[in-house]
């Protein structure tokens, strides 16, 4: 069985969801920033898949993951500095803590 | 052949270094796991024939976010204090399996359109005309930049000290 669309579209199906869980239950800021970028390298498979396998002459799904890891690189750097700002208030980065915007 | 092998190998490396991140309990390994994600994503995008957004992998991710990672992990001191989890594991677990079961049984039931040609290597120069033509990308990547600009100052501003 030879490696088709379907393959890699699974296989960015499967990570994402890995994200996706792991964003939703750490409790470790880090961590939770780590499992965003897990979900946007999936996101970028499966454009990349799309690009090479629907459109292989014209490449807009790679134009696409590139400015997914732009915005990826901006989101990583602004990310970190809300964390290092909340563990200097806080002294901490246990999400549980975090109830700034709790009612 | 070698693809498939290929394949099969970045896609185990890929998923386990993914669950090496949420169940390591030093946060620091999760982070050198997370790193081995990444070089196992540059390859899955090698044997999609994407050479450039490859090394592009390598340079921004590998490179770039991983030492920002590491950089917060070290600044934050958590290390010590593992991996917590909240209360929140089996609703999220519910969550993601019927996501995950969602995706591949729409992925695998739509007739894609697979085109028979093959992919255009390597990508370099046909990337750059497309980003930079005067039909292209242009607007998109001088967008790109200022959103770059705007996050590094918004970085700046968020983590500077206040002066009493």
């Amino acid at each position: 069985m030879s490696i088709g669309l379907t393959h890699y579209l699974v296989l960015s199906a499967v990570l994402f969801c890995i994200g996706l869980y792991g964003a939703l239950t750490r409790r470790n800021a880090v961590i939770i920033l780590m499992c965003i970028e897990l979900m946007l390298n999936a996101v970028n498979i499966s454009l990349i898949a799309f690009s090479s396998y629907i459109v292989p002459q014209l490449l807009t799904g790679q134009v696409f993951a590139i400015f997914v890891m732009v915005v990826a690189a901006a989101e990583i750097a602004v990310g970190l500095a809300v964390v290092l700002a909340i563990f200097r208030h806080f002294s901490g980065i246990d999400t549980n803590d975090i109830n700034l915007l709790k009612w | 052949m070698g693809l498939e092998f290929a394949f099969w190998i970045m896609a185990v490396v890929m998923v386990g270094a993914a669950f090496a991140v949420l169940y390591l309990r030093n946060v620091f390994h999760a982070a050198l796991a997370l790193v081995l994600c990444f070089i196992a994503v540059a390859g899955i995008y090698v044997t999609l024939s994407a050479d450039f957004l490859a090394a592009v992998q390598i340079l921004v991710y590998v490179g770039a976010i991983s030492v920002l990672i590491i950089l917060g992990v070290m600044m934050t001191r958590e290390v010590q204090k593992g991996n917590p989890v909240n209360k929140m594991r089996l609703p999220a677990a519910i969550v993601a399996v019927v996501l995950l079961g969602i995706l591949v049984y729409v992925v695998t039931s739509t007739p894609w359109g697979i085109s028979t040609q093959d992919p255009l290597t390597p990508t370099t120069m046909p990337l750059a005309t497309k980003l930079f033509s005067e039909n292209g990308f242009i607007l998109p990547v001088e967008i790109g930049a200022v959103l770059l600009l705007a996050a590094i100052l918004g970085a700046i501003v968020i983590i500077r000290e206040k002066k009493k």
